[in-house]
């Protein structure tokens, strides 16, 4: 209670004796957030065609875009893309999140992984600016997801089994809130049962949906009946048809016109109120004091982070980020003098590698050179033997031919003779 | 004379077909919550689902494809028709569809194999064709036209039965919406290469309204079907329908869907053609390929025994 409060914390409450005019903070509140505006993201997951651009479109009476997507994608994507609108003088920042490709493959195993991709990584923008030494939080556009359209096909039986995988994979990041799509051809007995059927599942595989707030008292009673009604049946539509004297949004059959916006046809009128009416505030909030706060808080656990330290001493964020980026540092530090020691025993090993080569190359020039050396002193043997019998054959033909031409002077008897003593050599 | 000797032809053979009876086989495919059971109680105005078990996510998650058969004999003005209609429960509902049509393949395989046993056998006197005649595929109408799974399956199967395409839970469609998505399926039919089943062109004798009529039906493709359970007031008499807030869809109303085009065509006029080109050509189609790839293994079994020997 609020004495008892008052009491612990030696606080008094007192009674002004005149009006102050502290009255009216809650109007500045209001202005102020009208100066600044609001930001509000909703992320549609659903197949391909079921709707979920129509639907958009129609609670926020706008054309917002025109085209329309393939089947044949190989994988899920995330489109984002944002407006500003403008409601007396209250402006709307709009982010719509759309799924492109959703339940078009074959092997849907790996679908709900690019929307948790999406949803983390907004969480982790807003976590890197709440955690910079000059961050401009106030000014910062939040793009982290409010709230998630789940459209559920009508089959009139039961939830998919991707719907499940998905919604299980999401309930813990953002909040859900199932809708069923396209759902004029589901009858009013139908759609009674499918309700009932689609909220077991949800509950017996642990699935959580978003619950309207039922503890502020102004809006706890329809937020209660609203919480019994889901999933939302809707019926989007953009095309308008004369309904008595009057143009309203409706679908038009040959057997009949479903108007959008009367509550005995579907439930829009119902999204549209708890959506965007009363509890718009609220997802916002749950959105970063829930989901946030977890994503928060896995994420800096999973970098080392604790509140209590060892002792059971409270730690400070800072602190421990001042002892991690020390941490680091001497990590860094000693990874640098390993990698430095690296390098010099790598350059050792590789200079005695190079030296024995170097020896050995040494070696076989040494043993060459002398192997050349023997070679060219024996040639300079034979060089010399081969000049000395060139001396000897040059003296012996100096010599002949000296003796030849004394002899030719004489007469021819003298070569007879010379020849018949030659001959007689041979006999 | 000429005449006299041919109509009583045609009426011996009226009375013999008679009194033997008709059979037909008729599939029905396409996933869960399209609708397939509700329409083929509206075809043949019986309740062949009355005690079925419906499967929730959960337990979705990891099933495997199943072929069932619901067999009932129906009579008509001394016509009697054993009609056979084949499920697939679980086609296209897992988490991971890869190759979920094979199990329909094998099963459409499996029934030309026997009847080819059958009729290759020394008594052929009492031959059970269990042949399918008909594939009914359900399209979601949810979407903007055909999926991939759609085109596998549709590739996977056209030349082994005959596909009719149906565009299921139509009323989720306005007039301009269901004649926006039959062209785009049907050009995305082209596109792919998907041989659906081919209406017969009609002679050329024939009075303008029937062929205005045939002209009608092949546009048709695929047929925008809603089928009900329940029999509704509408308009001063009872008709089989659907209630809503906004008015009463009408199941046998031309000017809300496509489904007396679909149970003429099918019962009414194209029940024999439909048999007819099942077998002189998907069943004929297999029989050959079965005659080849056995005579392909005899002929490799035969090298090789004359390889072993020398």
């Amino acid at each position: 209670s609020l004495s008892g409060y008052l009491k612990r914390e030696n606080v008094r409450s007192l009674t002004m004796s005149g009006h102050v005019g502290f009255e009216s903070l809650p109007d500045q509140l209001v202005n102020r957030s009208i100066q600044q505006g609001f930001c509000f993201n909703i992320l549609c997951v659903g197949e391909t065609g079921i709707g979920k651009s129509t639907l958009i479109d129609t609670l926020f009476n706008t054309n917002f875009e025109d085209y329309e997507s393939s089947h044949f994608c190989p994988n899920v994507k995330l489109k984002a893309q944002t407006y500003e609108l403008q409601e007396s003088n209250v402006r709307l920042k709009l982010t719509i999140v759309n799924t492109v490709g959703f339940g078009d493959q074959i092997n849907k195993e790996e679908s709900y992984q690019p929307i948790v991709d999406y949803i983390d990584a907004q969480f982790e923008a807003y976590l890197q600016e709440e955690l910079k030494i000059k961050r401009s939080l106030f000014t910062y556009h939040d793009s982290r997801i409010h709230v998630c359209l789940y459209f559920i096909s009508p089959t009139g039986h039961s939830l998919k089994t991707l719907d499940l995988l998905t919604m299980k994979n999401l309930d813990s990041k953002v909040n859900i809130i199932p809708v069923i799509a396209k759902a004029d051809t589901v009858s009013k007995t139908e759609l009674q049962k499918f309700k009932i059927k689609l909220m077991s599942e949800l509950v017996s595989n642990g699935v959580q949906i978003y619950q309207f707030p039922t503890d502020d008292d102004t809006i706890a009673k329809v937020n209660a009946a609203m919480n019994g009604q889901l999933p939302f049946a809707v019926v989007g539509s953009m095309d308008e048809v004369k309904v008595g004297n009057k143009m309203v949004k409706a679908r038009q059959y040959p057997w009949g016109v479903v108007q959008v916006e009367n509550e005995n046809h579907c439930d829009f009128v119902k999204l549209r109120e708890m959506l965007i009416c009363t509890n718009m505030e609220d997802l916002r909030e749950q959105t970063h004091t829930r989901h946030y706060e977890l994503y928060r808080r896995c994420k800096l656990e999973e970098m080392g982070f604790t509140d209590v330290g060892p002792e059971n001493k409270p730690v400070s964020l800072q602190e421990t980020y001042e002892a991690k980026r020390h941490e680091f540092h001497g990590e860094r530090q000693r990874k640098e003098e390993e990698m430095k020691q690296m390098f010099v025993q790598r350059v050792k090993e590789k200079e005695a590698i190079l030296k024995e080569a170097e020896r050995e190359l040494q070696a076989k020039f040494e043993h060459l050179k002398r192997l050349h050396q023997e070679e060219r002193m024996k040639l300079e043997e034979k060089r010399r033997l081969l000049e000395e019998e060139i001396i000897a054959f040059s003296k012996k033909k100096a010599t002949s031919e000296i003796f030849h031409g004394q002899s030719f002077l004489a007469t021819g008897s003298n070569l007879r003779k010379d020849k018949d003593r030659k001959n007689s050599n041979f006999l | 004379m000429h005449s006299a000797f041919l109509s009583t032809r045609t009426t011996r053979i009226h009375r013999k077909s008679v009194k033997k009876g008709f059979d037909f086989t008729l599939m029905v495919a396409g996933e869960s919550g399209l609708g397939k059971s509700t329409l083929v109680n509206s075809l043949f105005l019986t309740d062949l689902y009355r005690d079925r078990k419906l499967l929730g996510a959960e337990e979705r998650i990891m099933q495997t494809v199943e072929i069932t058969k619901h067999a009932v004999d129906i009579e008509e003005k001394g016509v009697r028709l054993r009609l056979t209609i084949v499920d697939t429960p679980g086609f296209g509902d897992a988490v991971n569809n890869t190759e979920c049509w094979k199990p329909v393949a094998e099963y459409i395989d499996q029934q030309f194999e026997q009847y080819f046993r059958d009729e290759s056998g020394l008594n052929r006197k009492n031959i059970q064709d269990n042949r399918v005649h008909c594939c009914l595929y359900f399209i979601s109408p949810f979407g903007h036209g055909l999926r991939p799974l759609d085109v596998e399956f549709m590739k996977a199967l056209h030349q082994r039965v005959n596909i009719v395409p149906i565009l299921a839970k139509a009323d989720t469609l306005t007039p301009p919406e269901v004649d926006r998505k039959k062209r785009k399926i049907r050009e995305e039919i082209e596109h792919f290469g998907i041989k659906i089943y081919q209406f017969p062109d009609c002679d050329s004798d024939e009075d303008e309204d029937f062929k205005l009529q045939d002209q009608a039906l092949k546009e048709s493709i695929p047929f925008a079907v809603i089928g009900s359970n329940t029999v509704v007031e509408a308009r001063g008499r009872r008709v089989r329908g659907r209630l809503y807030p906004w008015g009463i869809v009408e199941v046998e109303n031309p000017g809300h869907c496509d489904f007396v085009k679909l149970r003429t065509m099918l019962v009414r006029t194209h029940m024999q053609d439909l048999k007819d080109v099942t077998r002189e050509t998907h069943y004929e189609n297999y029989r050959a390929q079965c005659i080849q790839s056995m005579t392909r293994l005899v002929v490799k079994e035969r090298n090789r025994k004359d390889r072993s020997r020398n």
